[in-house]
């Protein structure tokens, strides 16, 4: 029996990772085609039905480039950095809870990689370790403007990871638990975090664009300062894995914002749902709205990405720690009281 | 498999330590140190105590070691011209990081009782590690050297920005 | 002098407290993005819908055939002569007895090129032609092209088929280093130049 448990558990585990491989993949696509319809534009519609082959067109043509190390580039490192990128960024896919739980026989199976009762401890420092690649990579070019993007890259992680740490304890303190699955019991129905915490999630959303380096925080990688930043040297589908990486992150860290502050399976209603259909069915809708919410956040990464335009340095400095920390801590603050007044 | 485990984490551990000491390239040692602490969190973990496992990541090899790194891009030290220490400094720190062993050695013979009582999986207490256990210890048991800690801590940030403030006249701002 | 009426004066007050948190901004500017997204997109899809030419366009040149299907240019070298870019080059033979099926004119261009690098798509060479023999399409475009070896286009591509639909089949002679062909600098556009 406990062997069926491990077999259902491999399975949604490669599953996981087929699922954040392919949404990333799709992202890429629907991140040039939607920036082409805020422009006004078609974008990529040729590879196949809507250009939907477009991806697999770039990863051949990744693949076919050639392999290029600079010749003055710590050679394992180089290799190592993007690398590291990709896996940082998949790991932390693991612990996030897709949906309630799947009967199988008479065991109730949860929709969920592991389940580790520190869930947000694990994927922040999976994410505050995202950074290393990007910092490893930058420095192995042995090329100054990728060492500047590293060096970017590193000063902010570190200062938007401290106001995304404070903004993620109120929602702690509301739940009493660090597992994620707890958080998103705790939001059953409509009673969403972000109801409580509209402020927390703002901060938690800023940080996630930043910590993801997304415009507007896309400094590590500013084309028109640092000609690619981080990535300059790389060619191939090495600098594939970075810009992979990247969409990783972002469809992990939409699916992180929607279980801290927006219910993540839970959606209203669906106490009346489970009433009328079976277990099972019941969960595969959570998993859709799961799912649906994500894709809202994806898109809401994008949408920001083609309307908002980069900071400059010393402006993400100040808004990081003169703005964000300082109401995160605010935030803590008040969640506290309100807490012990009503409880 | 979890005796398999502990034997291939200590030697990780081991040996990435050494090559922290030995690697001539200060990157390598630093990212040999972060592969140190990623064995230790695997022994947390082994120990049950995720939340310190957990927390060993996010704050040392999560930011610590990034700054450690950061540091070390920008001084951009040559590994060729490095001076070699005076004698009298090698021998110092040979003496003092075999008073530290000592003191390490002494602690762990010290405490062994307690370790001895950890160990004895009958009494184990499988829930030792988790966050909640521990935040009721520390606010119960060890509520003076956590806050001592805390005050510790403040009087480093003071400090931080003291150091890191503008000097009246300094042209550039951050 | 205002060209639009959406001009702003530059203003460095105090900005108020929701434009300090600029998050009221970024509304605004999603906003503004996300009607474009709704909007009609100005891409003409290319292979599939073209845009309308004007009737009078210039596309690629045509050598065409008379009501016989015989080949109307003499290779007089006027279209060469007058050609800005020096883009055309011939080379002229004289009819034989038993071509007149072929030839309308006592004289004929063995070879006939136009450069597609050097053409500017004017239509001088149609406008000088007195036998009405070239054109410029107006329903086709000059294709693009791989290589410089297709550039140059002979009597094969440029020669209407006996149809008149379609350039084909003329002969494949290329000009050679051996050919007298007719350069417009000698003949005359270098007189030209010096009167």
């Amino acid at each position: 029996m406990e062997l069926d448990i491990l077999t259902v558990k491999s399975i949604i585990i490669l599953l996981v990772f087929g699922i954040s491989l392919g949404i990333a993949t799709y992202s890429t696509w629907a991140e040039r085609r939607l920036a082409a319809y805020l422009q006004d534009r078609q974008g990529p519609n040729r590879a196949g039905p809507l250009g939907l082959l477009q991806p697999i067109a770039d990863a051949v043509k990744l693949f076919t480039k050639e392999e290029f190390i600079p010749a003055s580039a710590n050679k394992w490192l180089f290799i190592f950095g993007p690398s590291l990128a990709m896996l940082t960024a998949l790991m932390s896919s693991a612990v996030i809870p897709f949906g309630s739980t799947l009967e199988i026989g008479d065991k109730f199976i949860p929709v969920q990689g592991i389940e580790v009762n520190i869930g947000v401890l694990y994927s922040f420092g999976i994410v505050s370790l995202g950074v290393y690649g990007i910092m490893i990579g930058g420095w192995a070019s042995n090329n100054k403007f990728s060492l500047l993007g590293a060096v970017r890259a590193a000063s902010q992680n570190i200062s938007y990871e401290l106001a995304m740490g404070l903004a993620i304890v109120a929602v702690l303190m509301m739940s009493g638990s660090l597992d994620l699955r707890k958080i998103v019991e705790d939001q059953h129905g409509g009673n969403w975090n972000v109801f409580y915490q509209p402020l927390g999630f703002i901060i938690f959303l800023t940080c996630a664009f930043a910590e993801c380096n997304r415009t507007p925080f896309d400094l590590p990688e500013s084309e028109n300062e640092l000609v690619g930043g981080y990535h300059t040297e790389y060619s191939s589908m090495k600098l594939g894995l970075f810009l992979f990486s990247e969409y990783v992150n972002m469809f992990v860290a939409s699916a992180i914002v929607s279980v801290l502050y927006f219910g993540g399976y839970n959606y209203p209603g669906m106490d009346l749902v489970a009433d009328h259909v079976p277990h099972n069915l019941a969960t595969a809708i959570g998993i859709a709205v799961m799912f649906a919410k994500t894709f809202f956040f994806i898109f809401f990464f994008m949408w920001i990405r083609w309307t908002i335009p980069r900071f400059r340095y010393d402006q993400l400095m100040s808004l990081g720690w003169k703005s964000l920390i300082p109401l995160a801590i605010a935030n803590i603050i008040v969640t506290g009281c309100v807490i012990l007044l009503f409880n | 498999m979890a005796e398999k485990l502990f034997y291939f984490l200590t030697f990780l551990a081991l040996a990435s330590g050494l090559m922290v000491v030995v690697s001539r390239n200060p990157v390598h040692s630093v990212l040999y140190l972060i592969l140190t602490f990623f064995s230790l969190s695997g022994h947390y973990i082994l120990l049950n105590a995720q939340f310190l496992a957990a927390v060993n990541i996010i704050v040392y090899a999560g930011a610590i070691m990034v700054l450690f790194l950061f540091v070390i891009m920008f001084l951009n030290m040559r590994t060729h011209n490095e001076p070699m220490a005076p004698i009298w400094a090698q021998l110092a720190a040979v003496v003092s990081a075999g008073l530290v062993l000592m003191v390490l050695v002494a602690a762990t013979k010290a405490s062994s009782p307690a370790l001895e009582a950890v160990a004895d999986t009958d009494s184990f207490d499988s829930q030792i590690g988790l966050v909640q256990t521990l935040g009721q210890t520390l606010f119960s048991q060890y509520l003076i050297p956590f806050e001592l800690t805390s005050i510790l801590f403040l009087v480093a940030i003071v400090g931080a920005v003291y150091l890191g403030r503008r000097e009246p006249g300094e042209r550039n701002s951050f | 002098m205002r060209l639009s009426d959406r001009a702003k004066d530059v203003s460095d007050k105090n900005m108020s407290f929701a434009e300090r948190i600029y998050l009221p901004a970024i509304a605004t500017g999603l906003g503004v993005t996300i009607k474009h997204f709704f909007k009609k997109k100005v891409t003409i899809q290319y292979p599939e819908v073209q845009r309308p030419v004007s009737p009078n366009f210039r596309g690629l040149h045509v050598l065409k055939r008379d009501d016989e299907g015989r080949e109307r240019c003499t290779a007089c070298g006027l279209c060469a002569l007058s050609c800005p870019a020096e883009a055309i080059s011939m080379v002229a033979e004289e009819r034989k007895k038993g071509e007149e099926h072929l030839y309308r004119e006592e004289k004929y261009a063995a070879v006939y090129e136009i450069n597609m690098l050097r053409c500017i798509f004017c239509g001088f060479c149609e406008e000088a032609c007195p036998k009405q023999a070239i054109y410029l399409q107006s329903d086709k475009m000059a294709p693009a092209f791989y290589g410089r070896e297709e550039v140059i286009y002979g009597k094969d591509r440029l020669l209407e088929s006996k149809d008149k639909t379609r350039p084909t089949d003329g002969p494949k002679r290329r000009l050679t280093a051996t050919d007298t062909y007719i350069d417009p600098i000698a003949v005359g556009y270098n007189r030209q130049l010096k009167k």
